[in-house]
C-alpha cells in the first residue's frame, strides 16, 4: 500500500473515532444544524490562521468557538428562532470566509480542498494534529460523559442534581469545534456534519445503551472511511464525498438487518 | 412529627420581560409536611418551583434552604429522545450512581419494579412518573419537589400516586412541595395549600382555603365543588362570604352549597368504606 494511502486511512480513522461518540450527542441533543453552522465558519478560521500566521486548524477552532459564543449570546434574545439564527450565521460566516480569501491575492489556497476535504494529501504533521485532537476530544468526552448525558436527558433536573450544566454545554461546544478542526482535512467543511451524524444514526438501531451506541458509531465511521477510500481509488471518485456516500450506504444497509432490539410501544 | 423548616421563601417577586410572574410570594415547607401549590395555568406555579430549586433568581425577596438540604426533584414532563437508548435503570442512575439492587429497591418502593430494564421510551406515562419519582428518591431527599406529579395519569393511577406520596411522607418523613392544577385530589393528604395566581391568593389548611372567597373566585364553583370532596368542617357556612363570591363567579345558591356538602359527606363515607 502506498504511504499516502496509509496516512489517509490513519487520518480518517482518527477523525471517525472521535466523531462517532461526539456525534451521538449531536443526534441526541438535536444539534445537527448547530454542528453544520460551526463547520461553515471553518473557512473563516482558515483565513484567520493565515492572517495570524498560525496553523489553520487553530484558526478553525478559534472561529468555531467564536461562532458558538455568538450563538449562545444571540439565543438569549427571543425575537428570532434558533434555526433562523443558525441559518444566518452558517451562511454569513461561509460567505465571509470566501470573500476574505478572495482578498488575499498573495496566498494560494486550495479552496476545494477545504470545502470537500483532501484526505489523500494528509501529511505527517496533519496526522499528529488529527490524532492529538481526536484523543484529546475522546478523553474529554469520557470525562464529561455522565454529566453531559444527564444534562442531555433533562437539563434542569441535572442542574438540580448538581451538574454544572452551563460549563458542560460550553465544553461540549468546544469539543465539537475541535472535531470540526481535525475533520476538515478529511471530508471538508461542507461535509463534516455528516461524519458526526450518519454513523451515530446508523448505530441507533443496534445499540441498547448510550455507550454501546457511541462505540458502534465509531466503528461505523471507521468502516465508512475504509470503504469510502477504497471506492474512491477503485472508481477514481473524490475521496471525501466517497466516505460520506459509504457512511450513508451503511446507514441504509442497517435497515435491511432485522431489528432484534424489540421495542413495541 | 418534626416541623423544622427545610425551605423558606419570603416576599419573592419576579418579572420576565417586564411581565410580572410572581409578586410577593412567600411559602414554607417543613419536614414531614406536604405543601400543595395550586393555581390556574399561567399562575406562575412552575416559575415558583424553579425559584425554589435555585434555577431562577428572584428579583426581590429571599429564598432560604436549610444548609445541606437534599432536594429530590420530579419535573413536570420528561420525554427522552427516541434516538437515545436508555433503560429505566440507566435513567435513574443518571442522577446518582447506584447498584442494580438499590435501583430495584427504590423502583419497588414506587411500585414500578417491573420496568427496571425497559427502555424509557416504551414506558407508559404513569410508570414514567413513578420512575422519575424513584430517581428523586434514590438521592434520599429531605425535600421532594414534585411538579404536577399526576399529569397524564389516569384517574386510578392518580389516586395511587397520591397514596404513594402520602406514604412516602409518612415513611421517610421528608417535606414535600407539590404543584397541581388538579384540585380535587390534592387536598386529601395535604397539610397546607397555597393558592397562587401570580400572588398568593389565599393559603392555609385545605378546608380553610376551600372556603376562601379568593379561592372560589379563582377556580369558579366547578373547581370549588370538586374540592368539596375533602371538606371536613361544616360548621362555618356563615363564613362563606357569599356576597364576594357572587360578584365575579357564578352565584353559588345556598342550596347548591348544601348539596355540595351532602355530596362530600357521601364521598367521604364511600372513601372510608372503600
Amino acid at each position: 500500500m502506498d504511504d499516502f494511502l496509509i496516512r489517509a486511512m490513519l487520518g480518517g480513522f482518527g477523525v471517525a473515532l472521535a466523531a462517532g461518540p461526539l456525534g451521538t450527542f449531536v443526534v441526541w441533543r438535536r444539534m445537527a444544524y448547530f454542528g453544520d453552522t460551526l463547520a461553515h465558519s471553518g473557512l473563516l478560521g482558515v483565513v484567520l490562521g493565515i492572517v495570524l500566521n498560525v496553523n489553520p486548524q487553530l484558526g478553525v477552532v478559534a472561529a468555531c468557538l467564536l461562532v458558538a459564543l455568538i450563538l449562545v449570546l444571540l439565543q438569549r434574545q427571543r425575537r428570532l428562532a434558533a434555526d433562523t439564527l443558525l441559518g444566518i450565521l452558517a451562511h454569513a460566516t461561509l460567505s465571509l470566509g470566501l470573500v476574505a480569501l478572495a482578498f488575499m491575492e498573495t496566498v494560494r489556497v486550495d479552496l476545494v480542498g477545504y470545502l470537500f476535504g483532501d484526505i489523500l494529501a494528509i501529511n505527517n504533521t496533519d496526522l499528529y494534529w488529527i490524532w492529538g485532537g481526536a484523543l484529546l476530544a475522546l478523553g474529554a468526552l469520557a470525562w464529561l460523559w455522565r454529566p453531559l448525558l444527564a444534562a442531555t436527558v433533562h437539563e434542569e433536573l441535572a442542574q438540580v442534581e448538581g451538574v454544572p450544566t452551563f460549563p458542560i454545554r460550553v465544553a461540549f461546544m468546544a469539543l465539537i469545534a475541535m472535531v470540526i478542526a481535525v475533520a476538515m482535512k478529511v471530508v471538508g467543511i461542507l461535509l463534516i456534519t455528516s461524519l458526526l451524524i450518519i454513523p451515530a444514526a446508523a448505530a441507533r438501531r443496534f445499540a441498547r445503551s448510550p455507550e454501546g451506541m457511541a462505540v458502534l458509531a465509531s466503528g461505523f465511521g471507521c468502516a465508512a472511511v475504509g470503504s469510502g477510500l477504497w471506492a474512491s481509488l477503485r472508481w477514481d471518485t473524490p475521496a471525501g464525498p466517497s466516505v460520506v456516500v459509504a457512511a450513508t450506504a451503511l446507514f441504509v444497509l442497517g435497515f435491511l438487518v432485522p431489528n432484534r432490539s424489540r421495542r413495541n410501544t | 412529627m418534626p416541623t423544622e423548616p427545610l425551605l423558606t421563601v419570603e416576599g419573592v417577586s419576579l418579572a420576565i420581560r417586564g411581565n410580572p410572574i410572581l409578586q410577593e410570594v412567600s411559602l414554607q415547607v417543613s419536614s414531614g409536611k406536604i405543601v400543595a401549590l395550586i393555581g390556574p395555568n399561567g399562575a406562575g406555579k412552575s416559575t415558583l418551583v424553579r425559584v425554589v430549586l435555585g434555577l431562577l433568581q428572584p428579583e426581590r425577596g429571599r429564598v432560604w434552604r436549610k444548609p445541606g438540604v437534599r432536594i429530590g426533584y420530579m419535573p413536570q414532563r420528561l420525554a427522552v429522545d427516541e434516538t437515545l437508548p436508555l433503560t429505566a435503570r440507566r435513567f435513574i442512575t443518571l442522577g446518582m450512581p447506584a447498584s442494580r439492587e438499590r435501583v430495584q429497591e427504590v423502583l419497588a418502593e414506587v411500585g414500578a419494579a417491573r420496568v427496571l430494564d425497559t427502555p424509557v421510551q416504551a414506558i407508559s406515562g404513569g410508570e414514567m412518573q413513578r420512575v422519575m419519582l424513584a430517581r428523586a428518591l434514590l438521592r434520599e431527599p429531605d425535600l421532594l419537589v414534585l411538579d404536577e406529579p399526576i399529569q397524564g395519569v389516569d384517574l386510578n393511577g392518580q389516586y395511587e400516586l397520591y397514596d404513594l406520596i402520602g406514604d412516602l411522607r409518612r415513611q421517610r418523613g421528608c417535606g414535600i412541595l407539590m404543584v397541581s392544577h388538579e384540585l380535587h385530589l390534592v387536598m386529601a393528604a395535604t397539610d397546607h395549600v397555597l393558592c397562587l395566581n401570580r400572588h398568593v391568593c389565599c393559603s392555609g389548611h385545605p378546608e380553610h382555603v376551600a372556603r376562601d372567597p379568593a379561592y372560589l373566585q379563582l377556580f369558579g364553583i366547578d373547581g370549588a365543588r370538586r374540592l368539596a370532596v375533602y371538606h371536613h368542617h361544616h360548621n362555618h357556612r356563615h363564613d362563606l362570604h357569599g356576597t364576594v363570591v357572587a360578584e365575579d363567579a357564578p352565584v353559588p345558591a345556598l342550596s347548591t352549597i348544601d348539596e355540595e356538602e351532602g355530596l362530600s359527606h357521601r364521598l367521604e363515607n364511600q372513601k372510608a368504606h372503600g
